[in-house]
């Protein structure tokens, strides 16, 4: 009646069969040290060049340099004027591209799904977010600079950036329609609500982190760029006299100014802008990594 | 009790998924303050036919609907239907809890809101009849502003049943709504359920043939896309005239 547990002897290192023979195999240490290298250099280009551009930078960067705009006659540098035409520039271009990314993200997930003309849009949309972005900028000089005789403008530049981070806007958009359950689509339409009013209470405020995210995606493509607004936003550095008037002179962004700047050879002062533009760049994806995270846990406990 | 009056009935109803002929032929008759089960193996058709019965089917791409659907006389598929009137009148509960992610009381206040109530103390009054009516109110009255994603599951799917009632609907289509919850959620459902049929009119798809027997006045048998059998439930399931409806209640396959 009593069973008999028999116990495996103990077993010692050398016993062939026994699962007590590590070995260490020199093609796992051999990638193992390469995937570390990679790693290391990847870190260490980055740190690097943000630490040069840091170390070269902050000695130009005074109050005078954030506060004032260029003067020939005091001999001074400054960039406030351009930290404004940037700031316009953000402003009118995502005024411009938001209302049309959100909506053309809904009406392609939510009202033309699958057809033809839907995969030509996405694939169109798709393109348009690989373009070089100088041909916006040959597009926007050409066609609203000439064309439409909005000159050198901040308008001129903003239309032409609100094309470029259309697409942008429009895939995040969404990406982040498409996260919403369907559950919810039909709970909603289950009692009576009309399609529109589904989309309003329902599926934009639960998509809203996501939409959020490419905005600031897009916040970061703008202030980046250059190419596409040295022709149609042009270089002027003055502040703005008049609130609205100013839409419609010319404005250079920060980038603008730096890239004026290395033409000049004014290479602290260059350093300087890119001090500024790494520290608004930093603020921008921390600022996201932040919102994103919030409206997350807001879903979760609230 | 044996006075049987129709509320909605469907005749030589027919549903294609593209080529695919999911429902042939649907003869039957809901009636009025009475709750009917819809029984059968999965893929029969009884969730579909369900859906036809508030046009939920319209947001399938590629359906095709014959025949029609009568709800106190007018056929639900004319052309001259109002669908959000329609889903006012006809409101449904689904297989998963599914309560937005935004506030118990917003949450039952929806329905209200999208007919245009905009008053407060008659938001407030909807809000708390519909969570009694559903057997909840007890159980969430004090944190009505907390979030309906904080519910358990049994409590998600009595919202999701109070969301319903909020608009005040006169037939509600039940998908199986306790396939997703424990046995001790289930019974309150039921027992909810019982309630409702007082003053609703209720169909209700379920895997469940105990619960058919202990809920349901009326019980349709269904088999790939076809009613086999439509009785009172206790004839059903004591006297099946039909040996496939007797091979299926006795557990011979399904």
């Amino acid at each position: 009646m009593i069973n008999q547990v028999v116990l495996p002897a103990q077993h010692g290192v050398s016993t062939s069969n026994s699962i007590y023979n590590k070995r260490s195999r020199i093609s796992d240490s051999v990638l193992l040290v390469l995937i570390y290298l990679c790693a290391s250099i990847s870190i260490l280009v980055l740190v690097g060049i943000m630490g040069y551009v840091f170390v070269r930078g902050i000695p130009a960067i005074s109050l005078t340099f954030l506060t004032s705009v260029p003067s020939t006659i005091k001999g001074t540098f400054g960039i406030i004027g351009n930290i404004v035409n940037t700031l316009y520039i953000i402003v009118i271009t995502l005024l411009i591209a938001t209302p049309l990314g959100v909506g053309a993200a809904i009406y392609l997930n939510e009202y033309a799904k699958g057809g033809k003309i839907v995969r030509i849009i996405e694939f169109t949309t798709e393109t348009l977010a690989g373009i070089p972005s100088i041909i916006f900028g040959l597009f926007g000089y050409v066609f609203f600079g000439i064309t439409l005789g909005l000159g050198y403008s901040i308008l001129t530049g903003a239309l032409t950036l609100a094309i470029m981070v259309l697409p942008l806007i429009t895939r995040t958009t969404q990406e982040a329609l498409k996260t919403v359950p369907v559950s919810y689509r039909s709970g909603a339409l289950g009692i009576g609500a009309t399609k529109w009013y589904m989309i309003r209470t329902i599926l934009l405020p639960s998509a809203m982190p996501g939409i959020v995210t490419g905005i600031i995606l897009a916040i970061g493509r703008i202030v980046g760029e250059s190419a596409a607004l040295l022709f149609t936003a042009g270089s002027g550095y003055l502040l703005p006299k008049d609130f609205f008037g100013k839409v419609f002179e010319s404005g250079g962004t920060l980038t603008i100014q730096l890239y004026l700047c290395m033409q000049k050879a004014k290479y602290s002062e260059a350093f300087g802008i890119a001090v500024v533009l790494l520290v608004i760049v930093l603020a921008i994806n921390g600022l996201a990594k932040f919102l994103s995270h919030k409206f997350n846990t807001e879903v979760k406990e609230s | 009790m044996n006075t049987n009056t129709v509320k909605i009935s469907s005749s030589n109803l027919n549903l294609y998924y593209g080529s695919n002929h999911a429902l042939k032929d649907v003869n039957l008759e809901l009636y009025t303050n009475k709750i009917t089960a819809f029984i059968g193996p999965s893929g029969c058709g009884k969730s579909t036919y369900l859906k036809t019965l508030n046009r939920m089917n319209d947001l399938v791409p590629n359906v095709k609907i014959e025949g029609e659907v009568l709800l106190d006389g007018e056929n639900i598929y004319d052309q001259r239907v109002d669908t959000t009137l329609l889903r006012k009148k006809i409101g449904m509960v689904f297989q998963q809890p599914n309560p937005f992610p935004m506030s118990i009381y917003d949450n039952v206040a929806y329905g209200p809101r999208i007919h245009g109530i905009k008053n407060k103390s008659e938001l407030d009054d909807i809000v708390e009849k519909s969570l009694k009516g559903a057997a909840l109110w007890e159980e969430v009255s004090s944190r009505l502003k907390k979030s309906a994603l904080g519910l358990s599951g049994g409590q998600q799917q009595r919202l999701c049943i109070a969301r319903a009632l909020a608009v005040e609907p006169e037939v509600l289509l039940m998908d199986e709504p306790t396939s997703a919850l424990d046995p001790i959620s289930t019974l309150k459902i039921e027992d909810l359920m019982d309630e409702l049929k007082e003053k609703y009119t209720v169909a209700i798809v379920t895997h469940n043939m105990q619960q058919a027997t202990r809920i349901a006045d009326h019980t349709a048998f269904f088999l790939v896309g076809e009613i086999v059998e439509y009785a009172p439930t206790t004839e059903l399931f004591t006297v099946p005239k039909d040996k496939r409806t007797e091979d299926y209640i006795t557990g011979r396959f399904g």
